[in-house]
């Protein structure tokens, strides 16, 4: 199995070390990663703020980049989203098409695909999941608290592998936090706030980290915490289920 | 080209490909005991069930239970002894005053409560909204459980109006916080009459 | 974006300078939404009923034409007058000409969105009659000369000791009394004295069935029924989306509506008018005013789908903290969003962007209105049409070409410079409004691509 390694714009340059987690851990699952070194970026910051018309430089790249791999695997469930909803190619369709098949979140190819049971990390801490909206609805990674129908998670049901780690339930398991893209800054006081409440629900449930499988909404939440002095801390769910202190 | 035939020949123009109704739901919720659930929904949204086995129990209830009631009218001929007489047939806004209307509803639905009572029974539109408080007579047999057979029992009936009538009138606009009497009755009381032959 | 002074994140932002007022109002609305949900659990059907009401609207979309006719000809021969109204203002004058007709000058109104969104009481009040809302939210922000707030929860935003106070200065109540119980007693008495008194009734409607030529209005008040059985003169005004096939739908569509709207198992009353009492002039009035563009509109006609429930309000964490107002329009929240660029691209080119698109509108939606992606969809028609900020415009072809080309993109700056000044979340650099409630990240002293040429023989 040939996995490429898409890893967006902002983890690459923020946080290589939730891009450096999801690598090692497929490796140890044993699986051939590889990391196209010409990637930038799906594309959905420009589509989001109403300019997906300006995002065929970047579908075309992101298609030469990935077309050839068995899998596409990322740490960021809106990215992956934005690809399985909104790649097209001019002069390479069934390549697109092929590329938003295979293209994968993290943790629901860990689930899915590779349908892990065991994992030999352990995390001795209070964890809060943020489920994130694209990755919850989008891809239905999560069951929605909206819908009459059977619950699931597929990130936690990859935390309850981890040894030592206890989850903390939430008032509201899932409900926005106000990242949204460039809404961010679009709609800062709204953002802000939804940002805040979220963190206050995780932080009044005594979470010590709070976790997602997406960067962004956790880079919105951090930068909310740090405003705040907490000591409580933001953390990819790679970095977790990779996690090795003892 | 008038208002009407410009919008039905822009519809026709913009309006997709057809498609088709789909087949009624399969199998809603029906319950083992609907009066049960009719009972329990109704004290939920504020009223309340009183089991009666003869039209001389309503009565004696009325008489104990509305005794400092002033004026109340029925449109159900086994209560007259009871009730104001002669009442009918007026100018709707002269129904101001009552205080207590008892009908008769069709049929009640268990899933919420609700009792369907068309124009016939009401003698007056207006009647069933305009009384302080409301009480309703249905037959222990037709409460049914939901909605889809509610409808089946409407079915293509003739009327000039009906309603569905659930609980007391109610409000929550201040703050979200129940307020039972909006406009309407403040209070409903269900008769839910098994006669001995039944 | 609007350019005007009206923006949602304008008008969002006044609202947040009282964050435990932004509290009270998520919270109470999030109440509702809980509320929504144990009505919803309580249905093991719930996803098959809705499916169900999305496909009867699919139906009713793609044979709207038909359906009108018939409906149109079934409430003729039951005795009801029938207009037809291309836009608000005809919509306004039909009304007008019926009370002038009948020499009213007072008269009575239920809620109806519609006549809200036509702006109907102040056309009414400018010809001379005089309207009173009696549905009691209604009444209050109609007190407070405000546009009500919410569709179903119309003053959702006041508090009672507001309320109160409007009840002091308007209705006499004692100053200081602010017991919802007292005020809606209050308010019984004042609106009693307007039903018995008004010669004409205005009242929404919730469905319309072709089969039949009956119209179900549903309120909970009962103020719609007060004032259309007590009425010489009843005037139903409807959009002519609102029909349905047939009258056994109404079983699907009224087990959704209240469930989905304030978490009741229906509303307390659901009246079917078929005929006028004996002596009343009955008329309804079926209003276009941009329904049928919206119909022609593939990507968005199923907004045209929607029952009126809010719950997509009610759900919408954006909603919940920015309130009706910061919307500006008269249907607010997600599905209003999705209706109000129809009616005016420019006035209402904020809206869709005033989303971060968690889709939890969707999930809630009762006939399943793909609220989200019509979002997504209507910035890209927004941009298109040239309705977005210039400024973002040029913003946005800088971050094409860098990001369409990986050495221009490695080259940028060292980790973190260039994902500062320019993506994906920093638009027109705008580091200061993302630094005024929050940190930055702390650039890491080598970028992932970086760590990777180090550590792997690539």
């Amino acid at each position: 199995m040939n996995v490429g390694l898409f890893i967006p714009c902002y983890i690459d340059q923020f946080y290589p070390n939730a891009a450096i987690a999801t690598l090692k851990l497929l490796q140890k699952l044993g699986v051939k990663v590889s990391y196209p070194i010409h990637q930038t970026c799906c594309g959905q910051p420009m589509a989001n703020s109403g300019f997906e018309h300006l995002t065929t430089g970047c579908n075309e790249l992101f298609i030469k980049n990935f077309a050839e791999f068995d899998y596409i695997v990322s740490p960021s469930g809106s990215c992956v989203l934005h690809v399985k909803e909104h790649l097209h190619s001019h002069e390479e369709e069934e390549k697109a098409q092929g590329v938003r098949k295979k293209v994968y979140e993290l943790t629901e190819f860990l689930t899915d695909i590779l349908k892990v049971d065991k994992l030999t990390a352990r995390f001795p801490h209070k964890v809060g999941v943020h489920q994130s909206c694209h990755g919850q609805r989008g891809l239905k990674m999560s069951q929605m608290t909206e819908l009459v129908a059977e619950p699931f998670s597929k990130p936690m049901q990859l935390l309850q592998m981890v040894q030592d780690l206890e989850l903390v339930e939430l008032s509201r398991p899932d409900e926005c936090c106000g990242f949204g893209g460039t809404f961010c800054v679009a709609e800062e006081a709204i953002s802000v706030k939804m940002g805040k409440d979220r963190v206050a629900d995780h932080v009044n449930h005594g979470a010590q980290y709070i976790t997602a499988a997406d960067m962004s909404c956790l880079m919105h939440m951090e930068g909310i915490l740090r405003r705040q002095n907490s000591q409580v801390k933001v953390l990819h769910i790679a970095e977790i289920l990779n996690a090795e202190e003892v | 080209m008038n208002s009407r035939a410009q919008i039905l020949s822009r519809i026709k123009e913009n309006q997709p490909e057809l498609s088709s109704l789909p087949a009624d739901l399969t199998a809603p919720l029906q319950y083992p005991d609907p009066v049960e659930v009719f009972s329990t929904v109704l004290s939920n949204i504020g009223g309340t069930t009183v089991p009666v086995k003869s039209y001389e129990e309503i009565q004696q209830y009325i008489k104990t239970q509305f005794a400092d009631q002033k004026r109340i009218i029925s449109t159900i001929p086994e209560l007259s002894a009871v009730t104001e007489a002669g009442w009918e047939g007026q100018d709707p806004h002269s129904y101001e005053d009552i205080d207590i209307a008892v009908i008769r509803a069709h049929f009640g639905v268990a899933e919420n409560a609700a009792l369907w009572v068309t124009e016939e029974l009401m003698q007056q539109r207006v009647i069933p909204f305009i009384c302080q408080q409301l009480a309703v007579v249905v037959q222990r047999k037709d409460i049914c459980s939901n909605m889809h057979e509610a409808y089946a029992k409407v079915a293509d009936a003739v009327y000039g109006f009906g309603t569905f009538i659930a609980g007391p009138s109610k409000t929550a606009d201040i703050e979200q916080s129940l307020v039972l009497g909006a406009h309407g009755p403040k209070n409903m009381t269900v008769f839910i009459l098994e006669m001995a032959k039944d | 974006m609007s350019t005007g002074t009206k923006d949602h994140a304008g008008l969002a932002d006044i609202f947040n300078e009282d964050e435990a007022r932004v509290d009270w109002h998520d919270e109470t609305l999030w109440f509702v939404r809980a509320k929504r949900d144990k009505a919803a659990h309580t249905l093991p059907e719930w996803e098959a009923l809705r499916e169900n009401a999305s496909k009867i609207k699919d139906n009713v979309l793609s044979n709207l034409h038909d359906y009108l006719l018939q409906f149109e000809a079934k409430a003729q021969q039951n005795g009801i007058t029938v207009h037809w109204a291309a836009d608000a203002k005809e919509h306004n004058e039909i009304v007008t000409s019926i009370l002038k007709a009948q020499s009213v000058t007072r008269i009575v109104k239920s809620k109806s969105m519609l006549t809200e969104e036509c702006h109907l009481n102040e056309h009414l009040q400018q010809n001379g009659i005089e309207v009173i809302d009696t549905d009691l939210g209604e009444r209050i922000v109609q007190l407070a000369e405000e546009p009500p707030s919410h569709i179903v929860l119309p003053c959702i935003h006041k508090k009672k000791e507001e309320i109160g106070e409007l009840f002091h200065e308007h209705l006499g109540t004692p100053q200081g009394e602010s017991d919802p119980q007292f005020l809606t007693a209050a308010a019984r008495v004042h609106l009693r004295e307007k039903f018995l008194t008004r010669k004409a009734a205005i009242t929404g409607v919730n469905f319309a069935i072709a089969e039949t030529g009956e119209f179900v209005v549903c309120t909970n008040e009962g103020n719609a029924d007060m004032g259309a059985h007590l009425a010489d003169v009843h005037i139903a005004c409807m959009g002519i989306e609102k029909i349905i096939p047939k009258r056994k739908h109404l079983a699907v569509f009224l087990r959704l509506l209240a469930r989905s709207a304030t978490g009741q198992p229906i509303t307390t009353y659901s009246s079917h008018f078929n005929k006028p009492r004996a002596g009343q002039e009955m008329h309804l009035v079926l209003v276009d005013n941009g329904r049928t563009k919206q119909l022609g509109r593939a990507d968005f006609r199923n907004s045209l789908k929607c029952i009126r429930c809010g719950a997509c309000m009610n759900t919408c964490p954006v909603y919940r903290r920015s309130g009706g107002h910061s919307y500006h329009t008269a249907i607010a929240g997600p599905i209003g969003s999705i209706l109000a660029p129809n009616l005016d691209m420019k006035e209402y080119a904020d809206l869709p962007f005033a989303s971060t698109l968690c889709g939890s509108c969707t999930n809630v939606c009762p006939v399943k209105i793909n609220i989200h992606e019509q979002l997504y969809k209507w910035r890209q028609v927004i941009v298109k049409e040239g309705y977005a900020d210039k400024k973002k415009a040029v913003a946005m072809k800088a971050m094409e070409f860098t990001l369409s080309h990986p050495f221009v993109y490695k080259n940028a700056g060292k980790a973190g410079r260039w994902v500062i000044k320019h993506a994906p979340f920093m638009v027109n650099n705008n580091l200061n409004l993302w630094y005024k409630q929050r940190e930055m990240p702390e650039p890491p002293k080598q970028s992932f691509s970086e760590w990777y040429k180090k550590n792997n023989n690539e």
